[in-house]
Formats: structure tokens, sequence, C-alpha cells
């Protein structure tokens, strides 16, 4: 049975086109993506993601063990920031990416994928059990809302909100937004300035139609699924099940940045990513240009002087470049060949380009 | 639904307006744009090409999908509409007007005989 979020009825009543995303019901669009893509860089977009899961880790040695199950230092964390890491297997392959709220010395929160949210807990759980943490599953406590784009302070000023003014890119405050209480968070998956807003499942709507009145002034739109992908790609954000999955390791998507291998914790992934990372990996995700609008699709095989070396992971039309941009997995040994694509029989160069697309100015 | 009333269409969401000397300009319906959504590139023949009923002459790709385009009659291009190369959107705003196709040359003039009719299209996209 499909899921539905706390703004199911308000993505419905504002035109939403619904579709299934594993297993929520989401919009996909309200207008046009490519109109909601281009207003959240010129203005504001406004994103349900309340799809997303929630856990809580607590406990006297919460930090230990996230320590331990995921890749980045979570040590080194202060109050009131947000980490961005990699949940890894023991061979290195990726479980999820995640985003970690240090709420005291004892208390983070997780913002875990839709899509991994069971697999995520069930995982965590079974790496519990030597420390003194305990962990549970928050995620019906929350909707979550995207405000992002240029005018998003702005519009949380006429908003009244309460703790965003001075708020530090990956950080986040308790405070409120509209007179309801929220989390917010200066983080977002656009590229742009922006935050994302934890708010109680029945105060959504109410945050949700605040917003998009207030917002109205200054070219908000109401924003779906379609523009959320075609903005990450832009910036160059991963998506997990595309640039990373459990066969892609962090040294293979170039996600070594939040890798900490000098962290004093050991964490599961580390000897095999150590390995793969004194070796060379032998697949890499490259990003490229299409030097054309012809969006080349996830599955499409990629090749070097006739031989397939790779499958694209990730393709889309990007408004700001008004070309196809793209992600594939290729053998390393072909990241600096002349590469194309299949495009239904004909053979179709593809520029390789290092990411971000656009400037990231978040 | 939009749906010109002088236009004769096929089942597979196309739309084809007959002009003066066997000319007619093809194009496809709001429902198909609608569909489609946002419209990113569309793929036009060449001028004198020649296609039979039924026979892929193009492509219309979106960001949900690339779909291809079907001859309604036989016909000889006389030219695809070149504003869609920069602005393929065209076909959304406008699938009726501005947002035409291919303009063509019909080869068997009775084959319009067989086309659907507004109400009839109408029906069938209902389903």
């Amino acid at each position: 049975m499909i899921r539905k979020t706390p703004l199911n009825n308000f993505n419905v009543a504002h035109g939403g086109r619904m579709v299934d995303f594993a297993g929520w019901s989401m919009p996909v669009q309200y207008k046009s993506i490519v109109e909601e893509h281009k207003s959240t860089r010129s203005a504001a977009g406004l994103f349900d993601v309340s799809h997303m899961g929630e856990a809580l880790v607590s406990g006297r040695e919460a930090t230990d063990y996230l320590d331990f199950v995921l890749t980045n230092d979570i040590s080194k964390m202060s109050v009131g920031q947000v980490l961005y890491s990699l949940m890894c297997f023991e061979h290195g392959g990726v479980v999820d990416d995640l985003l970690v709220y240090k709420k005291s010395e004892t208390e983070y929160l997780l913002c875990l994928n839709a899509s991994n949210t069971e697999k995520d807990l069930a995982w965590l759980e079974s790496k519990r059990d030597r420390f003194d943490a305990a962990l549970s599953d928050v995620s019906s406590d929350f909707a979550l809302l995207a405000l992002q784009g240029p005018k998003t302070f702005e519009i949380l000023q006429d908003l009244e909100a309460e703790g965003s003014e001075g708020l530090r890119y990956y950080h986040f405050t308790e405070g409120s937004v509209a007179g309801l209480p929220c989390l917010i968070s200066r983080t977002g998956y656009t590229g742009e300035r922006g935050v994302e807003l934890f708010v109680a499942p029945e105060s959504a709507a109410k945050l949700a139609e605040s917003i998009l009145l207030a917002g109205k002034n200054h070219g908000l739109v109401l924003a779906g699924l379609g523009a959320r992908d075609s903005l990450r790609l832009e910036a160059g954000y991963s998506l997990y099940g595309h640039e990373i999955n459990e066969g892609i390791s962090p040294v293979q998507a170039n996600l070594m940045w939040t890798v900490k291998l000098n962290k004093a914790s050991d964490f599961i992934g580390k000897a095999a990513i150590l390995a793969e990372k004194d070796v060379g990996p032998k697949k890499k995700i490259v990003f490229f240009k299409a030097g054309s609008r012809r969006i080349v699709r996830s599955d499409t095989e990629v090749q070097t002087d006739g031989r397939t070396i790779g499958t694209v992971v990730s393709g889309t039309f990007s408004p700001e470049l008004n070309e196809a941009i793209g992600s594939a997995l290729i053998n390393s040994e072909c990241s600096e060949a002349e590469l194309s694509v299949d495009m239904r029989g004909k053979s179709m160069r593809i520029f390789q380009t290092k990411p971000p697309f656009i400037e990231v100015k978040p | 639904m939009n749906l010109p009333d002088n236009l004769k269409y096929t089942s597979d969401h196309e739309w084809i307006k007959l002009l003066d000397n066997d000319e007619a300009i093809v194009g496809i319906t709001d429902f198909a744009q609608q569909s489609l959504g946002d419209i990113t590139f569309v793929e036009t023949p060449e001028q004198g090409d020649t296609f039979e009923k039924g026979a892929t002459f193009g492509v219309v790709e979106s960001v949900k999908a690339a779909s291809d385009l079907y001859m309604p009659v036989d016909g000889e291009v006389i030219e695809g509409n070149s504003a869609l190369e920069d602005a393929p959107e065209q076909v959304n705003q406008s699938p009726f007007g501005e947002g035409w196709i291919v303009k063509i040359r019909l080869l068997d003039v009775s084959q319009v005989e067989g086309l659907l009719d507004a109400s009839a299209y109408a029906e069938l996209a209902k389903e």
C-alpha cells in the first residue's frame, strides 16, 4: 500500500502530479520540471521531502557508535552542526549517504534516504550491541520541507522565523517558522542557499501554506522530485542508487572527502577502502555534458574505441546549460579517453566535465 | 481538453492540418504534450524525406521519456519546424500552433478519410 506524506492533500490540491517513489506518493512536478528548476535558481522553490527517514541515536556512547558505523569523523562535531557522511559495508560499498545532526554530546538525529530507511535502521541496529547507545526510528515524528533558492532568507524573514538569522551553512537550530516550532537546518540538495525544515506532521500543511503565501511576492514556486533531480545533478551531488550504491565505493564515487581515514575510531569499511585507495579503483564515476539537448538516459552504454567500458547512471536536461548532462560509471583506465554513448543505434560523443555544472552558492 | 475541430487526429496522439495543394502540417496533441511533460528535444526529418503512413519520422524527447513520431499519412517532408531546435518547449506551450512539428506533401490524399475527427479522438484519449 502506497504511503502518503503529511503534505499529500496539499500536494494534490496544488496540482501535484503524483508518482510512486520508494513506496511513497510524491509529486514529480506541479506545473513544469524546467520552470520549477529555473525558479529555484532565480527565486525559490518549496519541496515536500517528508518521505525521508529520521532516526535518533542517543546514549553515553552515541558518538563512538556513530563513529564506528559512519565514514566521517563524528567525534569532531560540535553541537548544532550538521555533517554529511557515508555508511559503508565491510567491503567498502555504500549502505546509504546521510546527514547527521548533533543535538547534544549524547544525542544525534540522522536523516536517511527514503529508499533506504528500513535497510539503514536494520543495519544500524545490527551494529549497536557493543555500544551503550539507543536507536529509534522517529520518521513518523517529522514532516520535512526544503525551501531552497536565493530568496530563502527574505521569505523566512517575512514569516518571522526564529533562529534562522545568521545560521551558518551545515548548522541547525531548533526555532520556529510562522509561529510553528521546527528544526531549521541550513542544508540542501540544490546547490542554492536554502534550509530544510523538520516540523511536526500535524503542522506541515499550515507551514507549507504559510511559506507559499509569503513566498508569492518573492517568486517562490512549489517544486517536485523532477526538479529536485535536475537541480542536484547540476550541482554535482550524488544520488543513492545512481552514483553510489552497495557496489560502488567512496573511492569510485569521488567521495573520499567524507571518509576520514585518520580519525581515531576504526569504522566499517575502512580496510577495504584503504586497500582500494592504494591500488586505485577499477571503476570510477565521471560526470559529462552531452553536447546537445538529447538526454542520455540511465543504463545507456558508454563506449570508447567501439568498446563498451561503462554505463550511464544519471541523465537529465540542464535548464541552466540548455544541454543534457549526466554521470556514468566507467573503467578507470578510460577516464582520459574520448567517450561516446549509444543513442538508439547512433554513436554520440559525450564530454567529461568536472562537477559542479553550475556555480554552487549555498 | 483542448481539441480544435478543424483538425484530424491519429490514435498516436498526433494531429494533421490540411492545407491547399495537398500540403499539411503535423504535430502532437495537447494530451500528448501533457503526458510527456517538459519537452527538451525534437528530432525532425530532412526536407525531401518520404515516409509511409505509420512510419517513424522523428522523436519527441522529454525529461520523462523519448517518444517516436509516426507519419499519419504517406508524405514527403517540405520542412521541419526549425524553431523547435532552440525552443522545443513550444510544443508544450502551443501544441496546435507554434509547436507544429513538420510540414508535408500528401502522397495519397485518400488516406485522409481514415483519420479520426475531434470527437472520435476525444473518445480514444479518454480511455
